[in-house]
């Protein structure tokens, strides 16, 4: 990595614009490719309109819809974030062909933007909306109307499901090229969800903002939450109280445990063994209970707030907390351990979906979904803010790679996560739980990740002169990890794609945004 | 399968005596709101330029189908108006009557004796989700686990809309899900029953009038029942099913 081409922060760090590097869209490629190759992340790459006056776009006038790319690149083993930046006019070289991590942002770029990255080997719509530029060409993109990837031959047969799918979950739309039951190639085509939220969060922040964060992925209410506030107070320089942190430390890791008890019993429902289904449905019910009772709301809304947290949780409240948690903690083990002694549920969860450690990496996976194939890979580790800085959490991780080792993470990470927060309040820290938070500083870019419990949540804010939203940036890690079920499902019967499906318990409001 | 045995014995019977008796709400919880206009100021805005989603208007009218229940009004409140209660009972049969003026909420009618004697005993519903954010989808499929066990009312989701009695939705309605969503209305058999869950099914919500979404269910199909919240509690979705069957 040469590092001249790239500005550096750490997470939760704001960047003044006209610091950072603008390079020539070849050099830009080149910086990028080069530190992926030599072991750096793709954790956004995305475009945004360019404001500067005097920036010329390569063939373009000024102001003239001129497209400034942003690649915000993770730097697991350094604890950095390095951000590099190109002028990308109406087309660019495509990263992709050489990087295959940057295949949906690349395809994101095209159709927000209408620049077109030449060399992309399937370039086709992910959301199917109107490009964001104002003076591009208007063009209505239908739904799902588009190009599937197609495996020939007289025995090959195709399967389409969705977008509406059997039983209570979020549409999208799946495409499998089969050879008898096995599956040769799986195609996922979303963006059914596309509510435009993106679009909405230009010139604020406003009273909306916070809301949209908190929506964005109704599941992760929390770590969306969090990283918006992150990236904020990076913005306008606030430092959180101890107390707000710990407190923020204890919401996420709620949200992390009732998802993953959820998973583990949506997994052990999908190969028919209902003793942990049923235990762990109800289960994951009394850790969205023990959010709402620090406030009021089960999926944690208006818990964080720029600055700090909306409520306190005085010492009555946290003897409650910690009683239900102790509880919580007896039953989810002997709900969850049920699944490792069974043979026919492991029969069912080994061998079944796996990646391997060098597809989790050329894909940029994040999230359990990485970690069960070995790597290393937890923001909560690599890039610690808040309360991550002085209390850690051991990285959980599997080697197999497959729904076994996925739903194995889980559930060690469930049990950190229960100590932690048995710890965070046992030792809370006293003081107050809000600041007050000023105005974000102009001309800025903030670069926020959290570990969610999907994996890595990352958030840019790049503000204009007035210190409003030029560009706001959201990557759930649904969108780094929806290929990887995709791979996962080559050469897998179809029967174990809902198994495959939920071991990976992709969003889709948070991809389609 | 001993210890399967042993380990349901330790899990114990979990599901809730509702509606026999309420379960505990806890004390943060954000309900129905009570509006008390003795104080309000005419001429103050505090809570319409607090409220993220226009839920509110001049004299502290109050759209419930628009509210998020983030509490955002009750703080600025310089004269203690609007107060948030306990009540999880939010359900109506008709979109106005979520709008708030001084009469208290007309909670939803039973369906006619008819329809009751078609759905009473048997209600199979399809979930479509149009740009929901997963969380009005997750605290309905709660529903049906072992706490809640929708399935004691004669009520469950089913995988086909060929099988349903009706639809229920969440979600503004995503321009891209417009066509899917009134095919599956299409295939439900008739008579049917169309039933809006949260803020964004109801009204659009927090995404009224963005141009990508459709501004909730009933701007594309019949509602028969509205239940309000972002997202509204598993007992506020079940009080309004059941309220419908006329069970409660």
């Amino acid at each position: 990595m040469n590092t001249a081409d790239f500005s550096f922060c750490y997470n939760g760090q704001a960047l003044g614009l006209d610091g950072l590097p603008l390079l020539s869209p070849a050099s830009f490629r080149m910086a990028v490719l080069r530190a992926v190759a030599e072991g750096a992340r793709i954790s956004a790459l995305f475009g945004m309109p360019e404001e500067h006056p005097g920036v010329k776009a390569p063939g373009g006038a000024a102001g003239q819809g001129a497209i400034r790319l942003v690649a915000v690149l993770a730097c697991d083993a350094e604890a950095q974030l390095a951000v590099a930046t190109t002028l990308a006019g109406t087309s660019y070289e495509a990263l992709t062909p050489e990087c295959p991590q940057a295949c949906w942002f690349e395809r994101e770029i095209n159709e927000q933007w209408n620049v077109l990255p030449e060399g992309h080997p399937w370039l086709k719509p992910i959301r199917f909306h109107r490009p964001y530029a104002a003076n591009q060409p208007e063009h209505k993109p239908c739904i799902g109307v588009t190009d599937f990837f197609r495996v020939g031959g007289p025995e090959i047969h195709e399967v389409a499901v969705g977008p509406v799918h059997a039983g209570i979950i979020e549409p999208g739309h799946f495409r499998f090229q089969c050879h008898g039951e096995e599956v040769k190639h799986l195609e996922i085509s979303l963006g059914y969800q596309h509510r435009g939220i993106e679009q909405a969060l230009a010139g604020g922040p406003d009273t909306r903002t916070m809301h949209y964060m908190e929506t964005l992925a109704g599941d992760t209410t929390v770590g969306h939450s969090l990283a918006y506030c992150q990236a904020m107070e990076a913005l306008a320089g606030c430092r959180v109280s101890p107390r707000s942190l710990a407190l923020r430390g204890i919401a996420l890791e709620l949200e992390r445990a009732a998802n993953h008890a959820g998973d583990l019993g949506a997994l052990a429902g999908d190969v028919g063994f209902l003793p942990t289904a049923a235990y762990c449905g109800r289960i994951r019910g009394d850790f969205l209970n023990m959010t709402a009772l620090l406030c009021g709301s089960r999926f944690g809304r208006t818990m964080i707030r720029p600055g700090g947290v909306s409520f306190d949780c005085e010492e009555q409240r946290a003897a409650e907390l910690l009683s239900r948690l102790k509880k919580a903690a007896r039953d989810s083990a002997g709900a969850v351990n049920l699944l490792w002694e069974t043979p026919s549920v492991m029969a069912r969860f080994e061998n079944t979906g796996a990646v391997a450690r060098g597809t989790a990496e050329d894909l940029g996976l994040v999230g359990p979904a990485a970690r069960a194939c070995g790597l290393v890979r937890d923001a909560r580790y690599n890039f610690p803010s808040g309360i991550f800085r002085f209390a850690q959490i051991p990285v959980a991780t599997e080697a197999a790679g497959d729904v076994f080792a996925r739903a194995y993470v889980r559930w060690l990470e469930l049990q950190r996560s229960l100590e932690f927060i048995e710890n965070q309040i046992q030792r809370m820290p006293s003081g107050d739980s809000a600041a007050e938070l000023k105005a974000p500083a102009a001309d800025s870019l903030a670069v926020s990740l959290v570990e969610g419990w999907r994996g890595e949540i990352c958030h840019v804010a790049v503000t204009d002169s007035r210190g409003r939203f030029i560009r706001y940036k959201i990557v759930d890690p649904s969108f780094h990890n929806w290929f990887g079920l995709a791979i996962a499902m080559r050469n897998q019967q179809i029967s174990d794609f809902p198994l495959c499906n939920k071991s990976f318990n992709l969003s889709y409001c948070g991809h389609d945004l | 399968m001993l210890k399967i045995l042993f380990a349901s014995a330790r899990q114990g019977y979990q599901t809730s005596a509702y509606p026999k008796a309420d379960p505990p709400l806890p004390d943060r919880f954000r309900g129905l709101p009570v509006i008390d206009r003795t104080h309000c100021t005419s001429g103050c805005r505090l809570c319409i330029d607090a409220c993220p989603a226009a839920a509110l208007s001049g004299g502290a009218v109050l759209d419930l189908g628009r509210c998020l229940f983030c509490g955002a009004c009750e703080r600025v409140c310089p004269s203690g108006t609007i107060k948030f209660s306990q009540d999880y009972r939010l359900s109506t049969g008709k979109r106005e009557h979520l709008v708030m003026g001084n009469e208290t909420l007309a909670l939803a009618a039973a369906l006619d004796k008819k329809s009751r004697s078609l759905f009473g005993r048997s209600l199979k519903l399809r979930q479509v989700s149009a740009g929901g954010c997963n969380a009005c989808e997750a605290d309905t499929n709660v529903l049906s686990t072992v706490g809640w066990d929708l399935g004691r009312f004669g009520i469950q989701f089913v995988a086909s809309p060929r099988h349903a009695d009706g639809l229920l939705i969440t979600g503004p309605v995503s321009n891209n899900m417009l066509s899917a969503l009134k095919k599956t209305y299409d295939a439900v058999a008739w008579p049917k029953l169309v039933i809006a869950v949260g803020a964004c099914a109801v009204s659009g919500g927090l995404y009224r009038g963005l141009p990508d979404v459709n501004n909730g269910a009933d701007q594309v199909l019949p509602v028969d029942l509205y239940v309000p919240g972002c997202p509204p509690h598993p007992l506020t979705i079940l009080d309004g099913l059941l309220r419908l069957l006329g069970k409660i």
